[in-house]
């Protein structure tokens, strides 16, 4: 029994060191990135012509401080990463993010924003405040529910974003409750989730992003950010089936 | 009302050497970070650690203080059960302090503009004047210190339901069951602060509790037919193996179309909160199997190769309160020195260890302190019931 636990664990230990060696930088495996759930109204959109909008909504883990935090904070980095990518699609991306709030505040925002923004997507993250105020597992899933209800009446895709993965605050804030309930509702309604934990987990597994460091400097910061604007991208490209239409320049 | 149940007198060591497992799980699952904790229960079936803990403490408890309450009454028995609730308050208010400390040093040092908004959790450590109460009145509980509260709230109750055990063990049960439905029912649950409801709901964990202590008061025999039937045994497996099937779908979500619509629309979310019925079913299953397998009179539970994971289940307090400190300072010195997957495993081993040693220190003291002197020799049922229940 001994061995056989020992064999596994050297399986473990070395299987993820080998499989990094496969990327550079900060790719992110198709499991981590690609459900089934697609983005119907989205990819309906572009094949019309449309001009797309993604409305991004979040709290404090959807910015950057400083002159030029909204330029480097993922929302602009997605932007940059769809015009690159999709040069025949018009796309434009618009964030909404307002520390300390939790899943029930947003939720009874996203009506009206829907009203005035017009959104072809909407960009969820939350969970984060959720977690820090202790608020109930069940209230918390159907406050996101209700949300994503909201935006699919108005016409628009959602995309579920959970909490970032912070080596340092792990044990002292339980995140994974709540990342749990947001797969179980982007699960039931059938909307994609941008793992976010699960991702940043694995680029500080695999050695290519350290976010056990303690700095002021914002430069890591930044690739995280630009990181996940990338990963948004593709998440985006395939659940809207739009592989198609990707220009050569990557 | 039938006449009371026989209370065991012989302690059976599955129960210490599962319970001693279930800490060593819980210490894994405890850090955060940790691919050790891939070999846990929690990543292969629903439930995880914690039912097995609850469960055969609410075993051990009935073992041993319903042999108090024959004998001595329910005062007595119940006196000391209420000793029991103050040693463990003590212990979950000690690890506060050391949690406090922890934090606090990592406010004072740590700084990444990228975890800006993660870094606000600790704003608590602003108001010491609400948190310091909140954390006394066990309302407010940081993150993984939430089974003791849970563990106080049940033996609070102990006492009236271990009387009625005693008295009308069905009634007891019945009364546990109804309770549980209640709570699901109803919603009923403690409140926390700074907001929401114990993360262990007591008035549903209670179920698992009470259903230990009944089993250990005559309800293991009663239901010894059904365990040894060989229907039992294989609805047990298929049904691990199906819970199996269902948890793999979560590690690879790409997986979790084969899971049919209206499946997923019944079974999830599985409430950890409420000790979801699937939960409790998967853990009867475990039980089952184990029950099946390894038998009270097995001689490999006296082989040197268990006596460590015993040692530990023996003293389940103490350990348990180690294992969470244990975790805290592995987190601690992933964060300030290394956390790579080596320093994962030696830190997981590291602390096993640590545990093992305590618990033999511990069974030494009690030895000496047995032989000691003036005091008479204590009986095994008070050794037992100073050191665990």
């Amino acid at each position: 029994m001994r061995t056989l636990f020992a064999i596994l664990l050297a399986v473990m230990a070395f299987a993820p060191s080998a499989f990094a060696q496969q990327h550079d930088g900060c790719a992110v495996p198709g499991y981590l990135l690609f459900g089934d759930s697609a983005l119907q109204r989205f990819s309906a959109a572009v094949q019309k012509k449309q001009p797309v909008k993604i409305v991004v909504v979040g709290t404090g883990s959807s910015v950057l401080p400083g002159q030029d935090g909204t330029n480097m904070a993922y929302p602009a980095r997605l932007e940059a990463a769809l015009k690159r990518r999709l040069p025949s699609v018009k796309a434009t991306v618009v964030a909404y993010a307002k520390p300390r709030q939790t899943a029930a505040e947003m939720s009874k925002r996203l009506e009206q924003l829907s009203l005035d923004e017009k959104p072809t997507l909407v960009i969820w993250q939350t969970g984060t405040f959720d977690a820090m105020r202790g608020v109930d597992g069940d209230e918390f899933r159907s406050s996101i529910a209700d949300g994503v209800e909201t935006v699919q009446a108005k016409g628009a895709d959602v995309i579920l974003m959970n909490m970032q993965y912070s080596p340092r605050t792990e044990s002292m804030l339980a995140v994974s409750g709540y990342a749990d309930n947001m797969r179980w509702v982007a699960r039931e309604r059938e909307v994609p989730l941008f793992d976010r934990q699960a991702i940043m987990r694995h680029w500080n597994d695999t050695g290519s992003i350290d976010l056990y460091a303690a700095t002021k400097d914002v430069s890591i910061a930044k690739r995280v950010h630009d990181c996940v604007g990338r990963a948004l991208a593709s998440l985006i490209i395939d659940a809207a089936n739009l592989e198609a239409l990707e220009g050569k320049a990557q | 009302m039938t006449p009371p149940p026989a209370v065991p007198t012989e302690r059976d060591l599955r129960l210490d050497l599962f319970r001693g497992i279930a800490l060593w799980l819980i210490f894994l699952d405890h850090i955060p970070t940790n691919i050790v904790s891939w070999i846990t229960i929690r990543n292969y079936g629903f439930s995880d650690a914690t039912e097995i803990f609850i469960f055969i403490s609410g075993y051990t408890a009935a073992f041993v203080y319903g042999k108090a309450m024959t004998d001595r009454g329910f005062a007595i028995a119940g006196a000391r059960i209420l000793r029991r609730v103050w040693q463990i308050y003590v212990a979950h208010i000690f690890l506060f302090v050391i949690y406090v400390a922890e934090i606090a040093y990592v406010t004072a040092t740590f700084e990444n503009p990228l975890f800006a908004e993660e870094m606000n959790a600790l704003d608590f450590l602003k108001q010491p004047d609400v948190t310091i109460i909140q954390a006394l009145l066990l309302k407010f509980k940081p993150a993984n210190m939430d089974v003791l509260p849970l563990y106080i709230v049940l033996l609070v109750w102990f006492p009236p339901i271990l009387w009625l055990l005693l008295r009308n063990a069905t009634l007891a049960l019945a009364i546990s069951a109804g309770l549980y439905a209640m709570a699901w029912e109803f919603g009923w649950n403690l409140p926390s602060y700074p907001s929401g409801h114990w993360w262990f709901n007591p008035f549903a964990w209670q179920l698992l509790f009470v259903f230990g202590a009944w089993c250990a008061l005559g309800g293991a025999d009663r239901l010894a037919n059904v365990l040894r039937s060989p229907v039992t045994l294989w609805i047990a497996i298929a049904y691990l193996v199906f819970a199996f099937g269902i948890v793999m779908t979560w590690h690879f979500p790409r997986w979790a179309f084969v899971v049919p619509r209206w499946l997923t629309e019944r079974m999830y979310p599985i409430d950890k909160v409420n000790l979801d019925v699937l939960r409790f079913a998967h853990f009867l299953a475990l039980a089952a199997i184990t029950v099946h397998f390894v038998r009270v009179d097995w001689p490999g539970l006296k082989s040197p190769w268990f006596k460590p994971a015993i040692l530990c289940g023996q003293h389940s307090l103490e350990i348990f309160c180690l294992g969470v400190f244990l975790a805290f300072a592995a987190h601690f010195v992933m964060v300030e020195i290394y956390g790579g997957l080596l320093m994962q495993v030696v830190l997981s081993v590291v602390g096993v260890a640590i545990m093992v040693a305590t618990a033999a220190l511990i069974s030494w003291y009690k030895k000496i302190e047995g032989r000691g002197g003036g005091r008479p020799k204590r009986s095994a049922e008070s050794d037992l019931a100073g050191g665990e229940a």
